[in-house]
């Protein structure tokens, strides 16, 4: 059902890594750890600034893959990766942009269920990858009938 | 805080327990990163999803387990950390975040991690390859 998108692209979004943004996150997920919220000590670390949570890629914007429609209810987020090169830092500017790496379906007990793979890509501002990560989502045979109408 | 250099295969990182799970923590995460799907906030929706509460974002879990990791942030950074989500958290859940180092290959140390809840069931489970820095 989304085989056709296979290999499809978002176009590239500038993101920055927000102060504000990186402490609503940091306390979020409850870690207002000093390395990326203080000033201080991102100051007097290996980094010589603050740097964001490995999980904080999650606020970026990625643009949109044209045609993709996903439905925002009844999806299962299955599986979720990072690799980074190095840790984000605050301040700088980040090219976010994702694409479709694959679609799959299997049976399961839940009946036949679709496995759509997302990779997204943060580049710094000569075009040098700093993460990439993986977002692997179940489709249920519930929201595939509704999808298929 | 013993370095992760100085760790052997087989031991673990200090456990970390979670305050119970309550609506603002649920709340504030979708806040702080954009995702407002309703089955994490409001009751009546997760009831028609076909769930018995609210259920907290997979990722909410992901970024809290890896707060193991940050007091590291001297000695190298978190390189590749993957996540299967397992079993759903709903609020008043105890989670428990946990490490075991499992494997060392030059710079980098690999811990198997997981969130666990007051039944011991794993929520979460995946791996945390860390990567020291040697300069």
């Amino acid at each position: 059902m989304f085989q056709q998108h296979i290999g499809k692209r978002s176009k590239k979004v500038k993101n920055i890594v927000e102060r504000g943004a990186i402490k609503k996150f940091a306390e979020a997920i409850g870690d207002m750890h000093p390395i990326f919220v203080d000033e201080e000590t991102g100051r007097n670390s290996r980094y010589n600034r603050n740097i964001a949570p490995p999980t904080f890629p999650r606020v970026f914007d990625y643009g949109t893959i044209e045609g993709l429609n996903l439905p925002n209810k009844g999806l299962i987020h299955g599986e979720q990766t990072y690799h980074y090169e190095r840790p984000l830092l605050v301040g700088e500017e980040i090219i976010c942009y994702s694409e479709v790496k694959n679609y799959f379906e299997k049976k399961g007990t839940h009946g036949e269920m679709g496995f759509l793979v997302l990779e997204s890509f943060g580049e710094d501002e000569m075009g040098k990858v700093v993460f990439t990560s993986t977002q692997t989502v179940i489709i249920t045979e519930a929201v595939r009938k509704v999808l298929i109408g | 805080m013993i370095a992760i250099e100085k760790l052997h295969i087989g031991d673990e990182l200090e456990d970390i327990q979670l305050e119970p799970v309550n609506r603002l923590n649920l709340i504030k995460y979708a806040g702080a990163s954009g995702d407002y799907n309703p089955i994490h906030t409001i009751d009546s929706e997760a009831a028609k999803a076909g769930l018995p509460g609210i259920i907290a974002h997979g990722m909410w879990t992901m970024g809290n387990l890896a707060k193991l990791f940050s007091s590291y942030y001297q000695e190298g950074f978190i390189q590749d950390y993957t996540i299967r989500f397992k079993g759903m958290v709903f609020l008043n859940d105890v989670i428990t975040l946990k490490a075991e180092l499992t494997e060392k290959n030059g710079s980098i140390s690999r811990f198997e991690v997981k969130a666990v809840n007051q039944n011991g069931n794993e929520v979460i489970k995946g791996d945390v390859f860390f990567n020291t820095y040697y300069d």
